[in-house]
């Protein structure tokens, strides 16, 4: 104990020096503010702004980045309450509850509890990663490809049980999406698979053009259907900050969405993007009266921000602990480190305390600026809400257009864009949700991949996935056997139709 | 062949190099090295290392560019089709200008034609490494053990066409084995499921591996280079483990554009050469485990003749394994 508090004030002393303060506030902001433009997610914002932090030394970059990651992180919430369009994968949640509050005039209510809901998260986090990076390293080692595959496996079962409307429809869309996924080249073999010879989309569907056209372009289109459905975004203002009402509400969500996020983000290979998922159906589940989700329900936005916001904390811990990236964000963190002249690795906690401890107190810190960068802002968001819908429609496609060409410097993918929010809004005409299609898209490429690994070295056999004997409780991949239990009791429940008949409405698009 | 190519290659750039004005005053405006991979990778980082001491040298800035995509293809293609003014160079490795053609049949450039090879600029070497428990002691007994239990054992490696990729098909080939090999995207969740023994084997660039060695979470077999790394200077070579054909290193090499004038390229050249002797970028390599190359191999023709010897090796190796990039 004593340890961790010598460790966290030499960490403090490191990160609330006058500079290190001075680059977590810029990363922060500039974080904020391109993260921001629609599409555009944390991994481009940190690719286009890594070169600029090549220049400080190894502490103060990596704390700029940092701070630049959770900037980009919450300016993805931005845009999904605002204008109905999710930045990136964990913000597609946000959009459901969120785009509905601002829609009632709660936009900044909505922006506000994700802010402090972000904070809380990423205190709490700060706090686990201090206190438990080292045992908590095991977790991430303790699954294999075949754990991972059924881990996807019950994500998905989220999105087919919760999802609006009828199993079959929700089943299809889910399976669209993972149809999407396998566009591309095939990691084994090398073969293009769907790519029709063109050399464009050889490295697969990029998931900002995907969600850009399904959400943001389809929404606009949809929206210049009628008269009325323009002005609602703009109806009330109402209140700018949550109440004690909301905070009430919200309260019990942001605890469970963080220990939810916080868990799933250690997971290796992206596991943080089924926090927000996760959260939503269980608080979906918890509530009194789940009809309300879809509708503007608070706990919808409370739950799934804070475990976004958990989930892309504890990323760091096998980043820090292991000096292996979990995802694409944290490798380039690890570019960032190596140029600087330090190998991430399992040393750096002995070897470099100051710079592990100093990382760690400005996590705290950044959280602590996002939140006096964006209380302040939310008046400004909310009001660029009162923009007449004739104005503020191209400028969102023209954001759009910008945000999705700077991802890869790629033309193509603009139109790329645009195709997928006529296929957003076909849709929506046929009543079938985008939601759920995003989420089969996204697991769907981690899925296969898992899949085969596990394939792979089983040789082909499928009972590694429940390697388990009844008789004599033996079980060498408990973690597999469960997760596939649980995902087979959660179809069970699907299907008998006494519980189907109060089936909850998750993906609720309007 | 190699010298009819070599000076086909010069004569057409001297006739591009006569229908230009003047190239004296070269450079005049900031430089674009295009790097055909993310930024933080093994190749983007030497690139700004050698192209930070390279700009102090011409006056110009050295601007990175990354364009990644398709194995590294996509960025040299628009590299091999920029307009060879010299204001457009890339940072060309092992996979871009070595393995592509075998792995890309619908390649749109020829590495050893479509470019007027710069220099090369650092090595990385390649380590054998496997799970910490993997039973064997040293490089005969994994040679042994794996060609005895190919049915089990499995090597993980970062995707078709990565570094880690042809150098483990290199070795088992080698080896004369065919083990599950497992694919992984990028070499972070190789390294996750090596250290947690999920996949038994991996070939990949020094880098990537020190730490991991030092602190014991993997084994380590052998290094596939001539000497000993400073960095790991316990590691034996490959050739004293006993494997000597199992020589290769993930070279990473600065290209311009064919047409390029010669004296653009000399030019280009001479900075990489002083980069490369410049006390401070050697000492940010050596850190990486580079292996720096001597004076002999930094001239241009020295590029020009590891392409075509690299292209000719890679090209067998890759086509008996049967796997296409593409």
């Amino acid at each position: 104990m004593t340890d961790l508090v010598s460790n966290l004030s030499l960490g403090l002393q490191v990160a609330l020096s006058l500079k290190n303060l001075g680059l977590c506030f810029l990363g922060c902001l500039i974080g904020t503010l391109i993260g921001v433009l629609p599409g555009v997610g944390p991994i481009a914002t940190i690719t286009m702004l890594l070169p600029i932090t090549f220049g400080l030394d190894p502490v103060g970059a990596l704390i700029m980045l940092a701070g630049i990651y959770y900037g980009a992180q919450y300016g993805g919430s931005t845009t999904a309450i605002l204008v109905n369009i999710p930045g990136e994968a964990t913000s597609v949640v946000t959009t459901l509850d969120g785009h509905q509050m601002a829609k009632q005039g709660r936009a900044g209510v909505a922006l506000g509890i994700a802010a402090i809901g972000s904070f809380i998260a990423g205190c709490v986090a700060t706090v686990i990663i201090a206190a438990m990076a080292a045992p908590l390293t095991k977790m991430a080692l303790l699954f294999g490809p075949a754990d991972y595959f059924s881990l996807m496996v019950l994500g998905l079962m989220f999105a087919v049980v919760l999802a609006r409307g009828s199993v079959v429809k929700a089943i299809g869309v889910i399976l669209v999406g993972i149809l999407l996924s396998t566009v591309g080249t095939d990691l084994e073999s090398g073969e293009e698979r769907l790519t029709f010879g063109w050399s464009e989309i050889s490295d697969g569907l990029d998931v900002a053009v995907v969600a850009m056209g399904m959400f943001g372009f389809a929404e606009i289109l949809r929206n210049l259907e009628s008269t009325q459905a323009r002005d609602v975004v703009h109806a009330a203002i109402g209140n700018l900050l949550p109440n004690r009402k909301d905070f009430g509400q919200a309260a019990a969500p942001i605890a469970r969405g963080t220990i939810l996020g916080s868990i799933l983000g250690l997971l290796p290979g992206n596991g943080a993007v089924l926090g927000p998922f996760a959260s939503y159906t269980l608080e979906k589940k918890l509530a009194k009266d789940g009809s309300r989700f879809g509708k503007g329900a608070i706990e919808g936005v409370a739950g799934p921000e804070s475990a976004n916001n958990a989930g892309a904390q504890t990323a760091f811990i096998p980043l820090l602990t292991l000096g292996i990236p979990p995802n694409a964000v944290m490798a380039l963190m690890v570019g960032a480190m190596t140029i600087h002249g330090i190998v991430p690795g399992p040393q750096i906690m002995t070897k470099q305390p100051q710079l592990f401890w100093g990382m760690i107190a400005s996590m705290w810190i950044g959280n602590l600026m996002l939140l006096i960068i964006n209380l302040p802002l939310i008046g400004l968001w909310v009001r660029l809400l009162k923009v007449p819908y004739r104005l503020m429609f191209p400028s969102i496609v023209l954001l759009c257009c910008i945000g999705i060409y700077s991802i890869n410097n790629s033309p193509t993918e603009v139109i790329m864009t645009a195709g997928f929010g006529i296929f957003g809004y076909a849709l929506l005409k046929f009543g079938l949700e985008p939601a759920p299609l995003l989420l089969g898209f996204v697991l769907g490429r981690l899925m296969e991949e898992k899949l085969r690994q596990a394939l792979v070295i089983s040789r082909g056999s499928f009972s590694t996935f429940v390697d388990c004997q009844l008789w004599s409780g033996a079980c060498a991949r408990p973690l597999s056997t469960g997760l596939l239990v649980l995902s087979a009791i959660i179809v069970v429940i699907a299907v008998l139709p006494s519980i189907r008949k109060s089936r909850d409405e998750v993906f609720v698009e309007d | 062949m190699l010298k009819r190519v070599a000076s086909a290659l010069a004569g057409l750039a001297c006739l591009v190099a006569a229908s230009l004005p003047a190239a004296a005053e070269y450079p005049e405006r900031p430089i674009t090295m295009i790097v055909p991979f993310a930024a933080g990778g093994p190749t983007d980082i030497i690139a700004r290392i050698v192209g930070e001491h390279m700009a102090k040298t011409l006056g110009q800035a050295v601007v990175v560019e990354n364009v990644a995509g398709a194995g590294g293809t996509t960025g040299s293609t628009r590299a091999a089709q920029a307009k060879p003014d010299g204001y457009t160079i890339m940072m060309g490795h092992m996979g871009t200008h070595g393995a592509a053609p075998a792995l890309y049949p619908n390649l749109k450039y020829d590495p050893a034609k479509d470019f007027a090879p710069v220099g090369l600029a650092a090595g990385t070497p390649i380590l054998i490494v496997a799970k910490k428990d993997f039973p064997a002691k040293d490089l005969k007994e994994f040679v042994a053990y794996v060609k005895a239990n190919e049915g089990k054992v499995n090597e993980a490696h970062a995707g078709v066409g990565s570094v880690s990729f042809t150098t483990c098909t290199l070795l088992q080939s080698i080896m004369g084995t065919k083990t599950g090999r497992v694919a992984y995207r990028g070499t972070g969740p190789v390294l996750n499921d090596l250290v947690a023994g999920q996949v038994d084997f991996a070939c990949d660039q020094i880098v990537n591996l020190v730490s991991q060695i030092q602190s014991g979470n993997i084994k380590v077999y052998a290094i596939a280079t001539e000497q000993r790394s400073d960095t790991l200077p316990n590691v034996p070579t490959s050739k004293e483990a006993g494997l000597p054909e199992f020589q290769v290193s993930a070279w990473n090499a600065i290209f311009a554009p064919k047409g390029t004038a010669p004296e653009i390229v000399a030019k280009l050249n001479a900075a990489l050469v002083k980069a490369l002797d410049d006390e401070n970028t050697r000492k940010r390599l050596l850190e990486l485990g580079s292996v720096i190359p001597d004076t002999a191999g930094r001239s241009s023709d020295a590029l020009h003749k590891l392409v075509e010897s690299e292209v000719a090796r890679w090209t067998p190796v890759l086509k008996a394994a049967g796997v296409t990039a593409n």
